[in-house]
C-alpha cells in the first residue's frame, strides 16, 4: 500500500518535472532579448517576439486582480465572518457554481454582453472582466477555507476587548490569515495568466503594443497558441519560448508576493 | 421582568429609570438569568449579587453551565450563533441587556480572560497589551501607550520577564506567560470587571500558582469572576462561592451561593456537600 502510494507521489511529482524540463529546453532556444521586446512578426521575416503579450499578459492579470481580489475576499469575509444570516450558504454555492463554470462559457458570456453589447468591440477591458468572473470564485473560496483555519478564539479575545466584529476581522483575523490570502491571490492569478479560451471572445490578441483597455490587448496565451497552431517550425520553437516566459511570468509574480507577505510580516 | 433580548444594537441610553439600582456593593447583580443554545437550555434563572472589589469563584461540575453564565456576564454568550439569553445582568446600574445598550460597550466595560491562553500571535507582547486601546480605537500617543503597556505588564506581574522582548512575538511566551499576557491585555482597558473561564486550567502548578497569586493580588483592583473546576483553586483565591449543578433536565441551575469558608466548611445544601466534599463531579 505504502508502495503504491509512493509510486503515485514520485508519479505525480515526475509529471511536474516533465512537464517543465520539457519547456524549459524546447523553449530555451527561442530566448533572447529580442524575444522579449519585439513584437510578433510576419513569418520569414527575421526575429519577432511576445512583446506586446507579456505588456498585455501583465495588464490583463493586474486589472483583473484588482476587479476580483477584493470582491472573493469580501465574499470569503462575509460567508466565515457573517454568517449569522442564510445569506451566506447562498453566496458559497453561488460561488461554487461559478468556479464549476466553463471558461469557454465565461468568454462566451462576456462576448455577448461586453464584445457585442456594452463595448461594442473586443478589448483588454472585456478579457479582464472575463479572467476576473473566473477568478472571484478561486478567490473566495481558497480565502474562506484560509480564514476557518483561524482560531475561533482569538476573534472571541478581539470582541471580549470591546472591539466591534468589523474590527476584529480587519485587525485581527486578516493578519493571522495574511500568508493564506497571499497563497490564494497568487493561485488565482496564476489560473487567469494561463487562461485562453475567454480570451480568445474578449481581448481577442494583437499583435502590436498596445496600453488602450478599450482595444484588442495581445496576452501570453493566445501568442502561444497562434504561433503553435500555425505551420512554421520557426514558429513552434517561439511557442516554447512563449510557454516559457508565462511559467517564468507566473513564478516570479508568487515569488515578488511571497517576498512582500514575508517582509510585511516582520 | 423577563426580556428576551435579540442581536441588535443601538445608541447606548440610560437604563431603565424604574428598574431599582444595584446595592451599593454589588458590582455585577444577576436577576433570574436563563441562557440557551438553540433550543438547548444550559442556563436557568440564576439570581446572584457579586460584591464589588471581591474575588467570586463559579465551581461546579462540567455542563453545569458555569462558563455559559460567566459569557452572559459581557454579552459574549450571544456571539455563538443560535444563543439566546433572558434575565437581566447589571453592572453598577446598568442592565447590560436594556434593548438601548450596545454589546460592544458592554465588553468594553468588562475584561476576559479565556481557559487557552490566546495571545494574537501575529502581535508583539508590546502590541497584544496595547491591542484593547488600538481596536476600540483610542488616540493616543507613543509615550502615554509605553505607559500603559508597561503599567498592564506590571499589573500582570509579566513586566520583569518581558521588558527586554517587548516587540518580540507574544507567542514565543510560554504557557504560563501567555496567560499572564492575556490578562495584561484584558486590564489595559481598566475594565471594572474582570472575568475570568478556568484560567488556570491548560496551564502546569507552578504557573498556576502565579496566576492565582495574580487573582489575589489584582481583586483589590478589579471585581473578579473566576469559572473552575477546581474547588482547592476556588476556596484559596475567592471570597464569595457559587455552586451550580446540572439537573437531569441537562439545564444548569444556581445550587448554593454564600461566602467561601462558609460553602466549604459549612455548605446547607447536601449537594454542595456532596461534591465540595469529592463525591461526584
Amino acid at each position: 500500500m505504502q508502495l503504491l502510494l509512493g509510486i503515485a507521489a514520485f508519479g505525480a511529482a515526475a509529471l511536474l518535472v516533465i512537464v517543465l524540463g520539457y519547456v524549459i529546453v524546447r523553449g530555451a532556444p527561442a530566448l533572447n532579448r529580442a524575444f522579449f521586446t519585439e513584437r510578433p512578426l510576419p513569418f520569414g521575416v527575421e526575429g519577432g517576439g511576445v512583446g506586446p503579450a507579456v505588456v498585455g499578459s501583465v495588464i490583463l492579470s493586474v486589472l483583473a486582480g484588482v476587479l476580483a481580489i477584493p470582491i472573493g475576499i469580501a465574499s470569503a469575509i462575509f460567508v466565515t465572518e457573517f454568517r449569522s444570516g442564510r445569506l451566506a450558504p447562498a453566496v458559497r454555492f453561488a460561488a461554487e457554481l461559478i468556479a464549476g463554470l466553463p471558461s469557454i462559457v465565461v468568454g462566451v458570456f462576456v462576448w455577448a454582453f461586453l464584445v457585442r453589447g456594452l463595448i461594442g468591440n473586443y478589448a483588454a477591458l472585456a478579457g479582464a472582466i472575463a479572467l476576473a468572473i473566473i477568478m472571484v470564485p478561486i478567490v473566495a473560496r481558497t480565502v474562506e477555507e484560509v480564514l476557518r483555519l483561524v482560531p475561533q478564539s482569538l476573534r472571541e479575545a478581539g470582541l471580549a476587548l470591546g472591539a466591534p466584529r468589523w474590527r476584529v476581522v480587519l485587525s485581527i483575523v486578516l493578519p493571522t490569515a495574511r500568508a493564506g490570502i497571499a497563497t490564494a491571490v497568487i493561485l488565482a492569478v496564476a489560473r487567469a495568466a494561463g487562461e485562453t479560451a475567454p480570451l480568445l471572445l474578449t481581448a481577442l490578441g494583437n499583435a502590436f503594443f498596445s496600453t488602450d483597455l478599450l482595444r484588442p490587448i495581445a496576452a501570453l496565451p493566445l501568442q502561444i497558441y497562434q504561433y503553435a497552431a500555425s505551420p512554421y517550425d520557426d514558429w513552434h520553437t517561439k511557442a516554447w519560448g512563449a510557454s516559457l516566459v508565462l511559467v517564468g511570468v507566473i513564478a516570479v509574480l508568487s515569488l515578488a508576493l511571497r517576498l512582500a507577505i514575508r517582509r510585511g510580516a516582520r | 421582568m423577563i426580556r428576551v433580548v435579540d442581536r441588535e444594537r443601538g445608541a447606548m441610553t440610560a437604563p431603565d429609570a424604574a428598574t431599582p439600582p444595584a446595592k451599593p456593593d454589588a458590582a455585577v447583580r444577576i436577576e433570574a438569568l436563563s441562557a440557551w443554545y438553540g433550543a438547548t437550555q444550559a442556563v436557568g434563572e440564576v439570581s446572584l449579587e457579586l460584591p464589588r472589589g471581591a474575588v467570586t469563584a463559579i465551581i461546579g461540575p462540567s455542563g453545569c453551565g458555569k462558563s455559559t453564565l460567566l459569557r452572559c456576564l459581557n454579552r459574549m454568550h450571544e456571539t455563538t450563533p443560535g444563543a439566546r439569553v433572558a434575565g437581566q445582568v447589571f453592572l453598577d446600574s446598568l442592565d447590560i441587556y436594556w434593548p438601548g445598550v450596545d454589546a460592544v460597550e458592554v465588553r468594553s466595560m468588562v475584561g476576559m480572560v479565556f481557559q487557552k491562553p490566546n495571545p494574537f500571535p501575529m502581535m508583539s507582547t508590546y502590541d497584544n497589551v496595547a491591542a484593547g486601546p488600538r481596536l476600540r480605537g483610542w488616540r493616543m500617543d507613543r509615550k502615554k501607550m509605553d505607559e500603559v503597556v508597561e503599567r498592564n505588564l506590571r499589573r500582570a506581574a509579566l513586566w520583569d520577564e518581558v521588558k527586554d522582548r517587548l516587540h518580540r512575538s507574544g507567542a514565543a511566551l510560554s504557557g504560563g506567560q501567555q496567560q499572564r499576557l492575556c490578562i495584561a491585555r484584558a486590564l489595559a482597558t481598566d475594565p471594572s470587571v474582570l472575568l475570568m473561564d478556568e484560567p488556570a486550567s491548560a496551564l502546569d502548578p507552578n504557573a498556576t500558582y502565579k496566576i492565582e497569586e495574580l487573582v489575589r493580588e489584582l481583586s483589590s483592583e478589579v471585581t473578579i469572576v473566576i469559572v473552575t473546576h477546581n474547588m482547592q483553586q476556588a476556596s484559596r483565591v475567592s471570597q464569595r462561592t457559587a455552586f451550580m449543578l446540572a439537573a437531569d433536565d441537562g439545564v444548569g441551575r444556581l445550587v448554593e451561593f454564600g461566602r467561601t469558608d462558609d460553602i466549604f466548611t459549612n455548605p446547607r445544601d447536601s449537594r454542595t456537600e456532596a461534591y465540595i466534599t469529592g463525591r461526584f463531579g
